[in-house]
């Protein structure tokens, strides 16, 4: 069976390759910790590690987009924020 | 209670998951792939990296059809929301008249949304159109073809008929849903009609309600058949909303790579507001 239709690069691959580690991470994560640790963060409602996993990475989008709009091509740097911003919402959201 | 973990229970999803991953994620997957991409045809790529994302975000083309898609919804939720709680309200909860209204207002939602269009895109026309011909004949200036003001008109009032009977539909599953104790106990408190509807209706009515702005918001910034039959997204571009551009850029334009950007964003933007929506509306629920 090919797949050549879907046309994939390792910069793709490595990225539905992240996702995918982090779910594993996250199943592994509630395995040993059940319950999904809910807390009422700074967003004052109630969001689980499985909320705060979501908003992490529909955050980083909009973060590496707003950077591709407003500073430009290189997104390394796009990357390190969203990191930052991704601990910020584990550790405050 | 000791709350019983059954792991096997995951089985049972599996069909789901496969079905999703075949219908939404393999495709999703697919458009990220396109999205770094160029191709002339043939199956054969170039690399592109994120200048498809680059020219999306600079684009006029794609930031005015956003607006006129947020535009759309904003409509639609104001008009469709208020007026199908006001029609659910009024409905009859007992007797004859309850299995007539609930097949009259599922009626527009049995139609496929391309017929829609056309019946719409027929019932306009100046020429043989019962609106159209009716209102010339009145002395209005109205033609959807050439006024941009009459074609949101006519887009809008087509999404109104077509859809408000699902709000109707879920206000009322809502409505019927409250113990007639309520309606004795305020009653009994003197109660006037508003402090009925805002302490005992509109409370019951929130879940409901929930789902039917998350249905309707989500399917008017989605919309495609409807408008892209009655006006194909003109006069000019000013029905043109995203979902339209985005095929013609995809299939007409045969611009695969942009498309799959603009995809990706708009899906994107789709998600950021729906969460926005559920998270508000779940969060001032738990609060009461």
């Amino acid at each position: 069976m090919s797949f050549s239709w879907m046309a994939w690069t390792w910069p793709t691959a490595a990225f539905f390759g992240t996702i995918f580690l982090l779910l594993c991470g996250m199943a592994v994560w509630e395995y040993a910790s059940p319950g999904g640790n809910p807390r009422i963060g700074v967003l004052r409602f109630e969001t689980t590690r499985g909320d705060r996993l979501f908003l992490s990475l529909l955050g980083s989008a909009f973060i590496h987009l707003a950077w591709l709009g407003l500073v430009g091509p290189n997104l390394w740097w796009a990357l390190a924020l969203s990191v930052v911003y991704a601990i910020g919402v584990f550790r405050y959201v | 209670m000791e709350r019983t973990w059954n792991n096997k229970a995951w089985f049972m999803v599996l069909p789901v998951l496969l079905l999703v991953a075949f219908s939404a994620i393999i495709p999703l997957m697919t458009v990220v792939n396109y999205s770094v991409q160029d191709t002339f045809g043939n199956n054969v790529f170039f690399w592109a990296g994120s200048e498809w994302f680059e020219e999306i975000l600079h684009s006029d083309r794609f930031w005015e059809a956003m607006g006129r898609n947020l535009v759309f919804s904003a409509i639609i939720l104001i008009i469709e929301i208020p007026l199908g709680i006001f029609i659910a309200l009024n409905m009859p909860k007992k007797g004859w008249g309850v299995p007539v209204c609930l097949v009259l207002m599922a009626l527009p939602l049995l139609i496929p949304w391309n017929v829609v269009g056309t019946i719409w895109q027929v019932f306009g026309r100046v020429d043989i159109g019962l609106l159209g011909y009716t209102l010339r004949a009145l002395g209005f200036n109205y033609n959807y073809v050439n006024d941009p003001f009459d074609a949101w008109v006519t887009v809008i009032v087509m999404d109104v008929w077509h859809w408000t009977s699902l709000v109707v539909l879920l206000c009322y599953a809502g409505l019927v849903s409250i113990p007639d104790a309520y309606y004795q106990a305020a009653k009994i408190d003197g109660a006037s009609r508003w402090a009925i509807f805002r302490y005992i209706q509109l409370p019951k009515m929130n879940r409901v309600l929930l789902i039917a702005v998350l249905l309707r918001f989500m399917d008017s910034f989605m919309i495609y058949t409807e408008p892209f039959v009655v006006t194909g997204g003109g006069p000019g571009n000013t029905t043109t909303f995203l979902s339209i551009d985005l095929v013609k850029l995809a299939i007409g334009e045969f611009n695969l790579g942009e498309a799959a950007a603009m995809s990706i964003v708009y899906f994107l933007i789709i998600m950021l507001l729906s969460w926005v929506f559920y998270t508000v509306m779940t969060a001032y629920d738990a609060e009461r």
